[in-house]
């Protein structure tokens, strides 16, 4: 009886994994694994194969570095607010928490178009840096852009689940430190920084992979300049109709992500290097 | 755990129950249009004159975004405005029916010169709508040029200057013509010698762009936009520091067109939609509102002196060397190729 309520329980859990999921991704299969000769569909390479040329290589090397740079701000610009989240010393704590979430309730697109406005030539920021004296920049329509946007969006993501990996981390094993003589430097590497390794794992899966992926950032705050895997497959589904192609990239782009989550897996894997 | 197991199946089987329902007795008209193309307020009329009727809006950016959307299946649409060429795709694959002329007696009212095109000779399948040309959008204040030719947004002295269209056709179409070949052109070595003008034109360009140039332009974000006549005609009103240029090498001339999808679930609402809009008020307040030219002779005669005499509805002698794009049938892969290629080495 308990197993049949677990059953129902888990139901739709199961049931929006198959659908939203493993069906969508069965089709991305079909679609990059066949070709179309008229009416007889069949099993082909060549949608991968038109991939392995220099300029798509070079577009996907592109998302990777840009993705690979606002991950590591993230890690670096997330790692201490994760820790005045998670300690005493900051009294204002839910507010602080609330501040970060709240950005997150706003439409993703309607973020990414605010920032269009406040960063174009004419826009607020320029406005007041030109009331300054200091003059106007450009700052949209190049990588750094690119990368802000990413940033940005994503920063949350890091921030959390570090968050709660070092919430988790007992008091006791940081009191039972300090009365064995280590300092707050010797805890940190020794003692916090190990045991938050799980949530900074899945902070970098959570904002590389967007990132890599990502298409809208990059039109709007790369002016379409900066192209980006991400903008390469949206063409294929919505203006080039090539479905087929565009399937057989996000599928080349899931195993280099694949790849990628797997190295610093196994790098952080070694305790060793993780107890340094 | 038996309890939760219920209580949480009956919640999920009353949701998804009440999701189906849609217990209206309204019929809902799904309406597919290109963004920032219509007086929205026109919806709201014909609600009010057809209470049973809830109309369904929706917007896309580009010809080829709707097709794919169109071919994609998933959702039905009742009418769609697409322009020209698109027409001319959707009727050779089968994807249109033929109207019923009966049920739009306001079609009279449509210019002839807007009638038997190319891409539905017999006027069968298609009600113009709006049409226009494309052109360069400029901030006077910021660009002298005498004459404009497709060739000024590749002058190398307006760096970072130009906003491009994020559109195949236009941006190919233009730059063929620039190189003095057709905006139709299917030959393989003139669409790579163009491919390759326009990556040499990338020091120029200040972003691509579709709808959102519109307001870039109006904040004077940029000196020069590649635009369609009825959405500078809008940016115009909005910025009197703007004006327009048609290319002197001969431009692009277009007609949107209302359209009934084979798969439409209400055609005769559909096509009442389509008379509609047809009605001279209606037109009227389409073309005030959006800026494009309208073919319908009722709402041009309403039109200020001074709209009549600008560049919307420029002289024959333009609109007759002007090209209109052709559906490129079995070449649509060479373009798609070509512009798949552009954009990776941007």
């Amino acid at each position: 009886m308990k197993k049949l309520g677990k059953a129902v329980v888990l139901f739709p859990f199961v049931l929006w994994m198959v659908l939203l999921i493993l069906v969508p991704l069965a089709l991305i299969a079909y679609y990059a694994f066949t070709k179309s000769d008229g009416n007889i569909l069949q099993f082909s390479f060549e949608n991968f194969k038109s991939f392995i040329r220099p300029d798509l290589l070079l577009v996907l090397a592109r998302s990777l570095k840009l993705s690979l740079i606002a991950t590591a701000i993230c890690l670096f610009a997330g790692y201490p607010v994760a820790m005045i989240l998670a300690g005493n010393t900051f009294k204002k704590k839910a507010l602080l928490l609330v501040l970060f979430i709240a950005p997150m309730w706003m439409n993703f697109l309607l973020r990414t178009y605010a920032w269009l406005t406040l960063l174009e030539g004419t826009g607020v920021i320029n406005t007041i840096l030109d009331a300054l004296g200091l003059g106007t920049h450009t700052f949209l329509g190049n990588e750094n852009a690119v990368v802000f946007g990413m940033v940005y969006n994503l920063l949350p993501y890091m921030i959390f689940p570090i968050y709660s990996s070092i919430c988790k981390i007992s008091p006791n094993i940081l009191e039972a430190a300090e009365d064995l003589g280590s300092n707050a430097y010797t805890r940190f590497t020794r003692i916090i920084l190990p045991l938050s390794i799980p949530g900074v794992l899945s902070g970098i899966t959570m904002v590389f992979v967007p990132g890599v992926t990502t298409f809208v950032i990059s039109q709007f705050l790369g002016s379409g300049n900066v192209i980006l895997i991400g903008d390469i497959i949206e063409q294929q589904f919505t203006r080039a109709s090539n479905w087929g192609f565009g399937a057989a990239i996000s599928i080349v782009v899931m195993i280099v992500v694949f790849i990628c989550m797997w190295i610093i897996n196994r790098f952080t894997d070694e305790p060793e290097v993780t107890m340094l | 755990m038996k309890k939760l197991a219920i209580l949480l199946s009956i919640v999920l089987v009353a949701l998804s129950l009440s999701a189906c329902g849609g217990n209206s007795d309204r019929i809902t008209l799904n309406v597919y249009n290109w963004g920032e193309y219509i007086d929205e307020s026109v919806l709201d009329d014909f609600e009010a004159k057809y209470p049973n009727i809830k109309i369904n809006y929706e917007t896309y950016a580009d010809n080829e975004t709707m097709y794919t959307k169109l071919k994609g299946g998933g959702s039905s649409y009742d009418v769609l405005i697409p322009s020209d060429y698109m027409i001319a795709r959707l009727i050779d694959e089968d994807l249109l029916q033929k109207l019923n002329f009966d049920n739009i007696p306001n079609y009279s009212y449509i210019d002839d010169k807007y009638k038997g095109w190319s891409y539905d000779p017999e006027n069968e399948y298609s009600v113009p709508y709006m049409w226009g040309t494309l052109g360069i959008l400029y901030d006077k204040t910021k660009v002298s040029e005498k004459d404009f030719t497709w060739n000024t947004l590749f002058d190398p002295k307006y760096e970072r200057s130009v906003l491009m269209k994020n559109d195949m056709r236009d941006t190919l179409g233009l730059t063929l013509k620039s190189l003095g070949y057709s905006m139709n052109s299917t030959s393989e070595k003139e669409l790579k010698e163009a491919k390759e003008k326009l990556i040499a034109q990338k020091p120029n360009v200040a972003g691509r762009v579709n709808d959102e140039g519109m307001d870039k332009m109006i904040a004077g974000e940029a000196p020069m936009a590649v635009m369609y006549s009825g959405d500078a005609a809008y940016c115009i009103s909005e910025n009197p520091d703007l004006d327009f240029a048609i290319p002197s090498d001969g431009t692009n001339y277009f007609v949107d067109a209302m359209v009934i999808p084979k798969n439409a679930e209400h055609k005769e609402e559909a096509e009442l939609f389509i008379n509609f809009m047809c009605e001279t008020e209606t037109a009227l307040k389409n073309a005030l509102e959006i800026g494009y030219s309208t073919p319908h002779t009722g709402a041009y005669e309403e039109l200020p002196e001074k709209t009549k005499k600008s560049f919307q509805y420029p002289d024959d002698a333009i609109l007759e060397s002007a090209e209109v794009y052709s559906y490129l049938k079995d070449k649509t892969d060479l373009y798609d190729k070509i512009w798949t290629d552009f954009i990776a080495s941007i």
